[in-house]
């Protein structure tokens, strides 16, 4: 599998608190990479490192073989890094298709609107909204408001996609329906980084998982290897329980 | 739809045009200012309706175009040349400036955009060999035929030509991708950043392209008087008016800023002639209530009748 990106030595402060520290990571094209970790361990400031929303405070982020540590989050769109948001970021005034036509337009240079409209509504298709398409993105339910997040994202043409709690408040067929849409986007070749609570879907789409607990990355492999490791029962668990576990078995 | 107003609009302000063939010299002034408070609301529009940003810059381009127009006038330079220079002056200085200005939002914007202002009037104050300082700058009379009523018709359609190029501008802004660019900034800038939406460069634009018209109305304004100085052209009202011309006609609307223009124009007309004392205050009053009957301005009015009228 050829590498699609690398993080080397990443690191993220916020005053006194170490939000990542020297996170190494590489990411192969066309994988689908389960990012975990309990609450508050930087899975989000991750990806505002990697997309340029932060800057980070050392270390590299290299994309197709250029460094792009220092981009803006206009640039990293542009050059093929998507990401959907944990709480979802509509257009509210802008019609659904409006919404994704912009994604389709800004991301992608030398677009003309036509043509960002067109393939706007594939993507309305692709995702179940096309019947909403007329309507204010203020309108939509959750469930729809996380597909039109999908859409968005997939309008930019990504190679590499970032999908932050997508299935975040959803009921179990709306999180069906979105574990199928991934497998989807992944079968179109583009790599997925997921980042999710529900391991039920880790442990089905991913075919890897690193975990991170404070800023760190504590484990890195396949499904099954990481949640037998001692560091991520610990971690999500407390050190005792993780004794007991290991004593018992 | 949008492009009925647009016609509507357009319509409205080339009737405006006909105003020499039936006015006398009061009707042009006045009719040269209902151009002059359009140029200023549609330009802060762009600004303050497109992209969200509340700029209180208004008066600062305005005095800028006044003097730098001004100056270049009173040392014999053409109109059209002082015209230019004025415009390119305050496009490139608010693209400079936008990009430092614009990295507030909301309120500390506002303050910081009023500071621009006071800061080019104490320029304009200190730099007494240039701008005349306090004691103000005379432009001389060009030579003008056809007496007062000659002058201010060519005044009058020097202004009038002046709106229609903003409005040409500023409706084409509304349809292109700075415009559907700024749509998204307003909405939700961070997420407009993250489609790709180089969020710096299109707000400073939206600041430049609300500043160029309206310095060059300034300078048309002091080639129209023949006099001015810092607290007539910085007047803090020129920062305050274009604000409530576009509430009054309905936020982010061009045809609701030249509406909106026009009717508070009229409204400080009337009132300065009958409350002189208190006119003011009174058109202050009048103001409140407008907003707070009308809340979306004149151009909801029309959505209002329509709604009222079908079945609940």
């Amino acid at each position: 599998m050829t590498e699609l990106m690398k993080l080397d030595a990443v690191s993220r402060r916020f005053g006194g608190l170490q939000a990542l520290q020297d996170v190494s990571l590489t990411i192969g094209r066309g994988e689908v990479l389960g990012l975990i970790g309990p609450n508050g361990a930087g899975k989000t400031t991750l990806v505002n490192v990697i997309t340029g929303v932060h800057r980070a405070s050392g270390g590299t982020v290299i994309f197709e073989g250029r460094d792009i540590t220092r981009l803006r989050p206009y640039q990293t769109a542009r050059i093929g890094i998507a990401r959907t948001f944990q709480v979802v970021q509509p257009f509210p005034e802008l019609s659904v298709l409006d919404n994704v036509s912009a994604a389709a337009l800004f991301s992608n240079t030398g677009v003309g609107v036509r043509e960002a409209t067109r393939f706007a509504r594939e993507q309305l298709q692709f995702v179940g909204l096309a019947a909403m398409a007329d309507k204010p993105a203020s309108s939509l339910t959750l469930a729809m408001r996380k597909r039109l997040e999908l859409a968005k994202a997939l309008a930019m043409k990504p190679k590499l996609l970032f999908l932050d709690e997508v299935n975040a408040g959803l009921n179990s067929a709306e999180v069906e329906q979105a574990m199928n849409l991934i497998r989807q986007i992944a079968g179109g070749g583009v790599t997925i980084v997921l980042i999710e609570h529900l391991m039920k879907v880790v442990m089905s789409v991913c075919s890897r998982i690193v975990v991170l607990h404070n800023g760190a990355l504590i484990a890195d492999g396949t499904p099954s290897e990481v949640v037998a490791d001692h560091h991520v029962v610990e971690a999500y668990l407390g050190k005792k329980y993780a004794q007991t576990a290991t004593a018992g078995a | 739809m949008k492009l009925g107003r647009d016609l509507l609009l357009f319509g409205l302000v080339l009737l405006l045009g006909t105003l020499p063939f039936f006015g006398e010299a009061y009707t042009l002034r006045l009719g040269t200012f209902a151009c002059m408070y359009a140029i200023m609301a549609v330009s802060w529009n762009v600004i303050g309706g497109l992209a969200g940003y509340p700029s209180f810059a208004t008066a600062a381009f305005f005095g800028l175009g006044a003097y730098a127009g001004g100056v270049l006038l009173a040392k014999g330079a053409a109109l059209l040349l002082a015209l230019a220079f004025a415009g390119a002056l305050a496009f490139g200085g608010a693209m400079l400036l936008g990009a430092v200005l614009l990295r507030l939002r909301g309120h500390y914007f506002a303050i910081a955009s009023l500071a621009v202002g006071e800061v080019l009037r104490e320029l304009t104050n200190t730099a007494t060999n240039l701008t005349g300082g306090g004691m103000g700058l005379n432009i001389p009379l060009g030579a003008m035929t056809g007496g007062i009523l000659g002058e201010a018709t060519f005044h009058f359609l020097a202004m009038w030509g002046l709106l229609l190029l903003a409005l040409a501008v500023v409706v084409w802004i509304e349809r292109s991708k700075l415009g559907f660019g700024l749509a998204c900034i307003r909405q939700n800038e961070s997420a407009a950043d993250m489609i790709g939406v180089n969020a710096t460069l299109y707000k400073s634009l939206a600041f430049a392209f609300s500043g160029v018209f309206v310095a060059m109305a300034g300078t048309l304004y002091a080639a129209w008087v023949h006099y001015i100085e810092p607290p007539d052209v910085y007047d803090i009202l020129f920062a305050v008016k274009p604000i409530v011309m576009a509430l009054l006609g309905g936020l982010g609307s061009t045809v609701g800023a030249v509406l909106g223009a026009f009717v508070f124009l009229g409204i400080e007309e009337v009132v300065w002639r009958n409350y002189l004392q208190v006119h003011t205050g009174v058109l202050g009053f009048l103001v409140v209530v407008l907003l707070l009957f009308l809340p979306h301005g004149l151009v909801s009015i029309g959505r209002r009748l329509r709604t009222g009228r079908a079945p609940a």
